[in-house]
């Protein structure tokens, strides 16, 4: 079985360890001040464990030999294989201990930090070493005259800074500003502006300086609290809530000593965030700043209050007691909470797994929602999922003394969605068809490489390996595991499943590559029966050898229809679709990019398409007929309860964030390409070359845009915030609700998409403003326009997804990223172009011939060999 | 006129490249008594093995050598100077004729090169190589004590610089790293060349190559391929890649990993396989021409040789297999930044 991890990966905010850090860390000087470094180690390896991506050591310390302490801690922990495997960050006001670290340090580390105070030379020499030793910087926002205090100073001198190393050829990615957090509510009222002036100055910074990173110190802000940790904890808090969107992409900061958002008292919360943002004041008696420090002598030692209290919920009722833990990452108590939840569960006649099901389920929700709505940060969630895995592995071996003796498993089986690919829907539930059918499932997650793979069929000694992709790319990626395991010498069987892939695919491409069995699992439902055989004493021969004449057959049938069929390119082209454009769309009502931060997913849910809901589950039927059908209406309407109950929970939990962005370009045909001349783009579509009957033109995205003048639209929408919630369903290899979450995710993607196209063609660009539609006519697209997505048949390239993206800045404005294979993360997620011409349709151009690649590949400014890859599917 | 740098580059943009095989394994072949290595130098040591100061004693032997590589197809000669530093040459007793071994290689190398060019026309390329010593900066050799060094960066820089300098002087048109088991003692190197340019006011372009210790594919610094590349991207290598280390076949995943990451040249030489119970290499040319081959077919590489065990028949091999091949492509880098541990780590954009 796979162990449950925290599936929290591929956030933006870097968790940088700060508790190596003299000057930081009070236990920590104590430890080098005394020589013990052995112990000074373990701090590293701790934070390391607890989830910093990057940790950062500092010496400074005027009683000590710092170039001496740099380099003594360096060499030894990088005699730690588990600490040294992340990034240093060296960190010092001067350069000699800078130098002497990285002197030490093998990997890339970051330096931390330079600056312009001692003028421009010295500022440059410093950079170019870094640049010889290959070191990333942190640049401090400092000239000869100062410190950047104010927005327009940072800007300044950050700009000015960006542009002397972009000179000298640094890297503009490896540099990452400090643009100065300083200390608000000092009662002097040029400071009060100190945090807005950081925030704004990111923001703006980062439009200015291509590729570069922000961190900042945040305990200077809370400078004139110290010795009040709790409102230092809450300040910091605040601080990050808003900055993080904002752009600040690091911060040097104890997990330890940040609150939840949500937990912080609301009055001082409400106080501090006033502070934080100078908001005007809310009495006409009292500023922001005299409100915060009147209150905060309330919270002035509740830290020996909190320390009490840390006391004090020790008392509390047992699921109170584990939820707490869970939310504060306390694992100190876990094990004795879930064995005390255990034998109370018992007690009454219950069974072990309802303290997941229970008090530890419900804690991990808490969890998930703050996270979600980002009021938790990434370390902390990250203690919150290690509670949860002590507590689950206490309880494991309970579980599995509850289950039957001498159930053997039938077989092993791995399991992997393939490099490049992130959806894992229909992977899950084959895995947990198997899995209640007697097999062992490995499963390896998604964008597992083939090295993995294999590497894991043989340390497992796997009977079968099972691979899975929906994106096209994947196909090819398929085809390369299979290469790997012929030269691998394997003989187990290669099943075949996803989206995308197909019998023909796989008797095309992949058997060939593979002399042991592959087989194209069309569904689910045939997994176990396949499986069955394939491991059968008896049956497996007969089974393998009918296969593999059916593929032979498939093979046979496609080279006797040879490449007759297709027309020239040029006899294509004369043959395009002509729209009459007089009929064309007007120009937008409101051209540009237009972004939804958090579109209401109540609204979603109206518009949602439930048929292929109930496909991803391999139930065949139309919805609503499907919930009274016959054979499957029992248990489509459990399904259909079962989620409606977590759209409810979705949408009063906020658990998920609807992120979009669409906008509207002028543009003109050209050929087959439409060009964007404002924005210099120019997109190449593909054109049918199948012979048509009847008259019926080869059609080309291009035909629907008018060469005199016309507009083009594109949107990127996606469902954010789902993996808390996978987390905590996979920490408790709760699959069901995994996949149904996802499933559900999935269909809030595509009413997004339905939703937003919607507004569009009413108000956006307003074409059609009288527009009534039913959910059914949407559903049916009974509308004008279109909304053809790269990588789907109307434009099979899914390389133009980057230039649609690029244009509408999707990674900032909804927060959607593209792996090497142009999958979309998150995983739910839909983008495509608007075409507003009525007359235009969706088509799949299906087969294209070489000349068409050719061209292809030349209009689109690439290789051959590139423009054969990306169109692999089309060239069969 | 072009830089080397330049003209490597457009040879590189037409075909696969070759270079070198294995010195020591045919230095073997001449069966070379004590007094052959000695020379009239008079030195105290015993200088069997010195296989690096035969430059000045017996020139003859890597002259054969170098030429017989070239008549094999190579467009490259590494210079016979692994061992030519004066850490290694200490053992020898031969430190104070580091620049003289390196100089004299260089030249050696340099006016076959020279020659062969001047007969087809088709340029030849000198890379002058400097081995990874046998001390490290990023390991303690005593278990009990992790913080201790046997050497520390400003002496191995200085020892680098001492020998590349003497590399370039010979005529050497690049300085290759290599066999780089120590991450940090590469970075070292690096260095050494950066100040030699500063010296020259010039670029020296760097080869890079790193040695893998185990077949999960690390060096004994313990940094994984890409981890490796992020941590040398700086250097901006004319080419990084693999060599030593195991046979063709064991390095396959991880030449495939470093073509998908690394925008700029890949240099693969493997050994003639693993070595058999006798500790002797005895995969045949073709066989290895086979393995290298593919790496060619799948765009994996720009440039092949061979290390340990390999012979002028392998590179005649290589040659043969990888003719005509079109030269690999160099991928496009998002502008994200790379950082490293021993493990690699990329910043999201």
């Amino acid at each position: 079985m796979t162990t449950p991890t925290p599936a929290i990966s591929g956030a933006r905010f870097v968790n940088i360890g700060e508790r190596t850090n003299v000057t930081g860390s009070a236990r920590f000087k104590k430890l080098i001040m005394a020589g013990d470094y052995p112990a000074a180690v373990e701090v590293a390896r701790q934070q390391v464990e607890n989830g910093a991506q990057v940790i950062d050591v500092n010496m400074d310390e005027g009683l000590l030999d710092a170039v001496e302490a740099m380099t003594t801690y360096l060499k030894l922990i990088a005699a730690e294989p588990d600490i040294a495997r992340v990034p240093v960050m060296i960190d010092s006001s001067k350069w000699e201990v800078i130098e002497a670290g990285l002197k030490c340090v093998s990997g890339k580390p970051i330096v931390n930090s330079i600056s312009m105070k001692e003028g421009e030379a010295p500022f440059l020499e410093y950079a170019r070493k870094c640049m010889d030793y290959g070191a990333a910087v942190v640049v401090m926002a400092f000239d000869e005259v100062g410190q950047a205090d104010t927005k327009e100073r940072k800007i300044e001198i950050c700009e000015r800074a960006y542009k002397l190393l972009t000179g000298i050829g640094f890297p503009p990615e490896d540099i990452i500003f400090d643009p100065n957090v300083f200390a608000v509510a000092t009662g002097i009222e040029e400071h009060n502006n100190y945090g807005v002036d950081f925030i704004e100055a990111v923001k703006v910074i980062r439009e200015r300086c291509p590729h570069v990173h922000f961190s900042g110190g945040l305990s200077n802000l809370s400078f004139s609290f110290r010795g009040n940790e709790p409102v230092r904890r809450a300040m910091h808090s605040i601080f990050l809530y808003h900055a993080i969107p904002a752009g600040l992409d690091m911060a040097i900061v104890n997990a330890g000593q940040l609150d939840v958002y949500d937990q912080i008292d609301p009055e001082l919360r409400e106080a501090c965030e006033d502070v934080i943002l100078n908001r005007p004041a809310r009495s006409a008696d009292e500023t922001p700043t005299e409100r915060l420090v009147t209150l905060a002598e309330k919270f002035r030692g509740t830290d020996a209050v909190a320390e009490k209290q840390a006391e004090e919920w020790r008392g509390w009722e047992v699921t109170k007691r584990i939820e707490h833990a869970l939310v504060r990452g306390i694992d100190a108590y876990v094990v004795d909470d879930t064995e005390e939840a255990r034998v109370a569960i018992a007690a009454r006649g219950g069974r072990p797994i309802e303290v997941i099901e229970g008090p530890l389920m419900d804690g991990m929700n808490v969890v998930g929602d703050l996270f979600g709505s980002g009021k938790m940060f990434l370390p902390q969630v990250v203690k919150s999922a290690r509670v949860m895995k002590k507590a689950v592995a206490h309880l494991i071996p309970f579980i599995e003394a509850e289950k039957l003796p001498g159930a053997k498993a039938k077989g092993r089986i791995i399991m992997a969605t393939v490099k490049g690919d992130v959806h894992d829907i229909g992977k899950n539930i084959v895995g947990v068809v198997l899995q209640c059918n007697g097999y062992e499932v490995i499963d390896l997650g998604v964008m597992v490489p083939w090295s993995k793979i294999l590497e894991s069929a043989n340390e497992n000694d796997a009977d079968i390996i099972g691979l899975s992709g929906l994106i096209t790319p994947s196909l090819d990626e398929m085809v390369t595991v299979a290469e790997e395991m012929q030269r691998s010498e394997m003989t187990i069987p290669l099943l075949i499943g996803g989206a995308t892939t197909s019998k023909v695919h796989t008797a095309l491409r992949i058997d060939p590559a593979y002399k042991g069995p592959v087989i194209h699992v069309l569904d689910a439902s045939r997994a176990v029966g396949v499986a069955s055989q394939l491991l059968s004493d008896t049956q497996r021969d007969p089974y393998v050898s009918s296969v593999s004449i059916d593929y032979a057959k498939v093979r046979e049938a496609r080279e006797g229809k040879g490449q007759s069929d297709l027309l020239s390119l040029a006899d294509a082209r004369a043959n395009a679709y002509q729209p009459d454009f007089a009929d064309k769309s007007a120009a937008p009502a409101q051209p540009g990019v237009h972004v939804f931060d958090d579109w209401d997913l109540a609204d979603l849910i109206e518009t949602f398409d439930w048929t292929p809901f109930f496909r991803a589950w391999e139930l065949a039927g139309t919805y609503p007929a499907i919930l009274t059908d016959e054979v499957v209406g029992e248990s489509a309407s459990g399904l259909y309860a079962d989620a409606r109950a977590m759209l409810d929970k979705i949408v009063a939990e906020k658990w998920l964030t609807a992120r979009g962005v669409c906008g509207f370009w002028q543009c003109r045909r050209e050929g087959d390409d439409v060009v964007l001349p404002a924005e210099d783009i120019r997109l190449p579509f593909l054109r049918q070359q199948f012979k048509k009957s009847r008259g019926r033109a080869n059609f080309c995205l291009a035909d629907f845009i008018d060469p005199a003048g016309d507009w083009l639209g594109g949107f990127a929408v996606g469902i954010h915030g789902i993996e808390p919630h996978l987390a905590r369903f996979q920490a408790v290899h709760d699959d069901y609700s995994d996949i149904l979450l996802k499933a559900l995710a999935d269909r809030f993607a595509e009413a997004f998409a339905e939703r937003l196209h919607q507004h569009v063609r009413t108000t956006l660009w307003g074409y059609a403003p009288g527009e009534q539609l039913t959910n059914v006519a949407l559903i049916r697209e009974e509308y004008r326009g279109i909304r053809p997505a790269p990588g789907y048949p109307a434009c099979p390239d899914h390389s133009l997804k980057p230039v649609l993206f690029d244009l509408l800045n999707a990674q900032e404005n909804a927060g959607i990223t593209l792996t090497e294979s142009q999958a979309m993360l998150p995983t739910s997620a839909v983008s495509g172009f608007y075409f507003a011409h009525p007359e235009s349709q969706y088509f799949g151009v299906a087969r294209i011939g070489r000349d068409q690649v050719e061209d292809y590949a030349a209009r689109r400014g690439v290789d051959l060999p590139i423009a054969e890859r990306w169109l692999r599917p089309n060239l069969d | 006129m072009m830089t080397a740098r330049e003209q490597f580059l457009a040879e590189a943009a037409k075909r696969i490249l070759i270079t070198d095989g294995a010195f020591g394994t045919e230095i073997q072949n001449w069966k070379l008594a004590e007094a052959d290595y000695a020379g009239a130098l008079g030195l105290s040591h015993d200088q069997k093995g010195n296989n690096d100061i035969l430059a000045l004693t017996k020139p003859e032997v890597p002259e054969a050598i170098h030429r017989a590589y070239f008549e094999a197809g190579a467009d490259i000669a590494e210079t016979n100077t692994f061992s030519a530093n004066r850490i290694s040459q200490a053992d020898y007793g031969a430190e104070h004729l580091v620049r003289e071994i390196n100089v004299e290689s260089a030249k050696l190398a340099r006016k076959l090169a020279d020659e062969y060019a001047a007969k087809d026309g088709r340029p030849r390329f000198v890379a002058g190589a400097i081995g990874p010593t046998n001390k490290t900066l990023s390991l303690s050799p005593d278990v009990n004590d992790p913080g201790y060094r046997e050497i520390d960066w400003d002496t191995l820089v200085d020892v680098y610089l001492e020998q590349a300098r003497a590399l370039v002087e010979g005529g050497a048109d690049f300085i290759l790293i290599e066999t780089v088991f120590d991450t940090l003692n590469a970075k070292a190197g690096i260095m050494a060349v950066r100040k030699l340019e500063a010296e020259l006011g010039r670029e020296v372009p760097i080869m890079l190559s790193m040695t893998l210790t185990d077949l999960s594919g690390r060096n004994l610094s313990g940094h994984t391929v890409e981890a490796f590349w992020h941590a040398v991207r700086h250097a901006k290598p004319l080419t990084i890649g693999l060599n030593c280390s195991f046979g063709a076949t064991q390095l396959r995943p991880h030449v495939k990993t470093l073509a998908e990451t690394a925008d700029t040249l890949i240099m693969i030489y493997p050994n003639a396989g693993l070595p058999n119970e006798l500790g002797a290499y005895d995969e045949m040319p073709d066989t290895t021409a086979g393995f290298v081959a593919e790496w060619a077919i799948a765009g994996q590489v720009n440039v092949l040789g061979g290390c340990c065990g390999s012979t002028p028949a392998h590179i005649a091999a290589m040659a043969k297999a990888v003719a005509g091949l079109p030269a690999r492509q160099l991928p496009e880098l998002e502008p994200v930044t790379r950082l490293a541990g021993l493990e690699p780590f990329i910043m999201a954009a």
